[in-house]
């Protein structure tokens, strides 16, 4: 965003005059802060508000500085791309980016929260360089803070390799020979930006960049859990009496006890997701977001009796006849149905009963044969489908469950044991080609296959079955 | 034309897909294709992720959740005058260039009397030209010299940034939002299809549940505009009541 207008910038001051923020937040109050973990040891991205800042620590073994020939080294690196902001400018860091640069180093480096002389393998020739790359991915303001909770966050979270030294010879071990060390993270410091407005008088914890555009100064306080001051910094123009640097340091140590706690707490949530094998990183910690702003709440389904129904389909089905899948043509003119399969519909014992049974009752048979080759395909993996259809409890598209549910059951098991009979093909019929209505319920779902259980038990009772029918022929069409 | 115009729904299309099957065929060669659809040589293709629209008869376009704004002739924006120049001032109103304004595209000026706009002034302006690579140009008048309401807005309210989808769901005919919001509290707005919106209540109080309001209604449902209205006015952000301190 370019130049603010004159407008903004007055609607700004008057409302921090009269301690309002545009945001609806109190002048002491930190964003909504959020901090994630990726799946690689030593990255991590931190939210405040808008602005979102991704660290990232990596290592490598040089050679140490000739003064300092046994300790490690860490390196700091913030990087303003130009995809945060349009004033930031590729490749150069501007001024501002150096005074931000400098600031983390001062207080992640110089505040020697990171142990360096544990870095040290052999001292004099070898020693770890850890790299602290952070970079801002958008920018809203207050950068300072968020990165230095990022810094800190990766840097707690990073693992080295570990290394063991046998006289002359260093081996270093793969993390899948020997898991690899954490740093040592003496204490974590965070720092803590006030902008000052109106000469001073008023001041805001933890500036927007529309806030920062306004401001007269910012007073930067580095501090750690323990109130040990790490990093102090006034910028600006304006005095500050001694009354608000006091008051600053007092805020701060409230805000540095909160902002460690969450650090504490996401390294915390992250060791356990690791331990217990859990999903971890970046995917998972994102809620899944839709734009959609109508969305059907989760509604509970009562399956109490959906166990047995399976069970005692299961019981009573009879394993599914093998089909052979060669093409064969049995007789001129005797209909081959489906893609290379053979019409079995007509073979069993029943045939003639069930062929009279039809003519008497149906007008589509012609319809029909589409249906029925599409059924043999399906047959064996329909039992376990059946199964897994009817415990769901999700409600989203209810009403086609039903229908299909509806239509496994009845061919899956009436197709195993004999050839088809109407009632089911038009029901096959009626949840293909037409939606079944909606006032057919889950529970005349279920209790269709029991009902058709004992029909068989009787030998097939063929007139139940037509009533049932007659009745299904009721509901379906409208 | 009439039974297809029922048959036609919005549907959601990602960049890339052909949109042939979802457009009636008998209206196939004589179409207007508005923003995110393409055109390669006889098939329709979209170039944004959004839903696929359509006005009566042929025209069809995709609304999407965009934040870039691309100048177009007719619109009006709200854009922050950055420098004076001779005779012209420039613009920034969001697009890829800064747009330019005569001084004498006011009501009533004249080379002797200037209009006082001021840098870092907010104006509610006009596109008169929008061509690609040519930088766009502002005027605060209509054809016949009148302000129509456009002109430098008043130097108090606030000006904030919103999605163009935003934009345009307040732009449409019976809006909602403002209505509602209109029912319980007074305020002033203009609306920039540049994804601007200039608010102005009584107190700074509630212009900024004004601006809250309506930065938060993109995604709602007229049930929960309503029911953040009425935590608005619970809140205190009502008219009659005194001003909270």
């Amino acid at each position: 965003m370019t130049a603010l207008s004159n407008l903004e910038e007055d609607f700004i001051l008057k409302a921090i005059e009269e301690s309002k923020r545009l945001d609806g937040r109190q002048p002491y109050d930190y964003r909504r802060t959020k901090i994630e973990f990726g799946v690689e040891r030593g990255c991590c991205m931190v939210h405040m508000g808008d602005t979102r800042i991704l660290a990232q620590v990596s290592c490598e073994v040089v050679e140490p500085k000739e003064n300092r020939p046994n300790e490690g080294q860490l390196f700091v690196n913030l990087e303003l791309s130009p995809m945060a902001s349009t004033t930031f400018e590729a490749g150069r860091l501007s001024d501002y980016g150096i005074e931000l640069n400098r600031l983390l180093e001062r207080t992640v480096k110089d505040s020697r929260a990171v142990d360096v002389e544990s870095l040290c393998i052999v001292a004099g020739e070898k020693v770890w360089k850890i790299r602290l790359d952070v970079h801002v991915l958008n920018h809203d303001g207050n950068i300072l803070d968020s990165a230095c909770i990022a810094a800190l966050a990766a840097l707690s979270h990073f693992r080295r390799p570990d290394v063991t030294v046998i006289g002359e010879s260093v081996t270093i071990h793969s993390p899948q020979d020997r898991d690899p060390v954490p740093l040592n993270v003496h204490h974590i410091p965070v720092c803590v930006t006030f902008a000052f407005y109106h000469k001073g008088k008023r001041l805001l914890v933890d500036p927007t960049e529309k806030e920062e555009k306004v401001m007269e100064g910012t007073m930067v306080v580095g501090m750690n859990v323990h109130r040990e001051l790490c990093t102090m910094q006034v910028t600006g123009s304006m005095l500050i009496l001694k009354e608000q640097i006091i008051r600053c340091c007092q805020i701060g140590v409230v805000k540095v006890s909160e902002l460690t706690e969450l650090i504490k707490q996401a390294l915390e949530k992250d060791k356990t997701a690791r331990a217990e094998g859990k999903k971890f990183g970046f995917a998972e910690s994102h809620p899944k977001k839709s734009i959609t702003s109508k969305v059907i709440p989760e509604q509970t389904l009562d399956t109490s009796d959906v166990e047995d129904e399976v069970s005692r389909i299961m019981e009573t089905a009879e394993l599914p006849e093998q089909v052979s899948s060669k093409l064969e043509i049995k007789k001129p003119g005797l209909g081959q149905i489906g893609d290379g399969l053979t019409n079995s519909w007509l073979d069993d014992g029943d045939a003639d009963e069930a062929e009279e049974e039809e003519n008497g009752n149906s007008k589509e048979e012609d319809e029909m044969e589409g249906a029925i080759g599409s059924e043999d395909e399906d047959e064996e993996e329909e039992e376990e489908e059946e199964e897994k259809k009817m415990i769901v409890t999700k409600p989203k598209a209810k009403d086609k469950r039903k229908g299909k549910s509806k239509a496994y059951v009845s061919d899956s098991e009436e197709e195993e044991t004999f050839t088809l009979d109407n009632a089911d093909l038009d029901v096959i019929q009626g949840t293909k080609s037409q939606k079944l209505s909606e006032e057919l319920d889950l529970t005349a779902a279920l209790k269709k296959p029991s009902d058709k259980t004992k029909s068989r038990g009787n030998t097939r009772a063929k007139g139940g079955k037509k009533k049932w029918k007659k009745e299904q022929n009721i509901k379906d069409r409208p | 034309m009439a039974a297809s115009m029922d048959d036609f729904e919005p549907r959601v299309v990602l960049p890339g897909d052909s949109l042939m099957g979802h457009i009636p065929g008998e209206l196939h060669g004589k179409m207007t294709l508005g923003p995110g659809l393409r055109q390669d040589e006889t098939k329709i293709f979209s170039t944004k992720a959004g839903i696929l629209k359509r006005k009566n008869p042929h025209t069809f376009w995709i609304d999407c959740h965009q934040k870039r704004y691309v100048p177009a002739k007719g619109d009006k924006v709200l854009g922050v005058v950055t420098q004076k120049a001779g005779d012209v001032f420039r613009v920034d109103i969001g697009g890829q260039s800064q747009a330019i304004l005569s001084y004498l595209a006011f009501e009533g000026a004249t080379k002797r009397n200037r209009p006082n706009v001021q840098v870092g002034d907010v104006v509610y302006a006009k596109l008169l030209v929008a061509n690609r690579d040519m930088e766009p140009e502002l005027v605060c008048i209509d054809s016949s010299g009148r302000s129509q309401g456009l002109g430098v807005v008043g130097s108090d309210g606030f000006m904030f940034r919103c999605t163009l989808g935003l934009v345009r769901r307040l732009l449409l005919k019976d809006c909602p939002m403002l209505k509602f919001l209109g029912e319980k509290i007074s305020y002033e707005i203009a609306i920039g299809m540049n994804g601007r919106i200039w608010v102005r209540a009584k107190s700074i109080h509630t212009t900024i549940a004004v601006v809250t309001a309506l930065t938060n209604c993109e995604f709602m449902s007229e049930d929960d505009m309503k029911k953040m209205l009425r935590k608005l006015v619970a809140a205190g952000f009502h008219d009659s009541r005194p001003k909270p301190n």
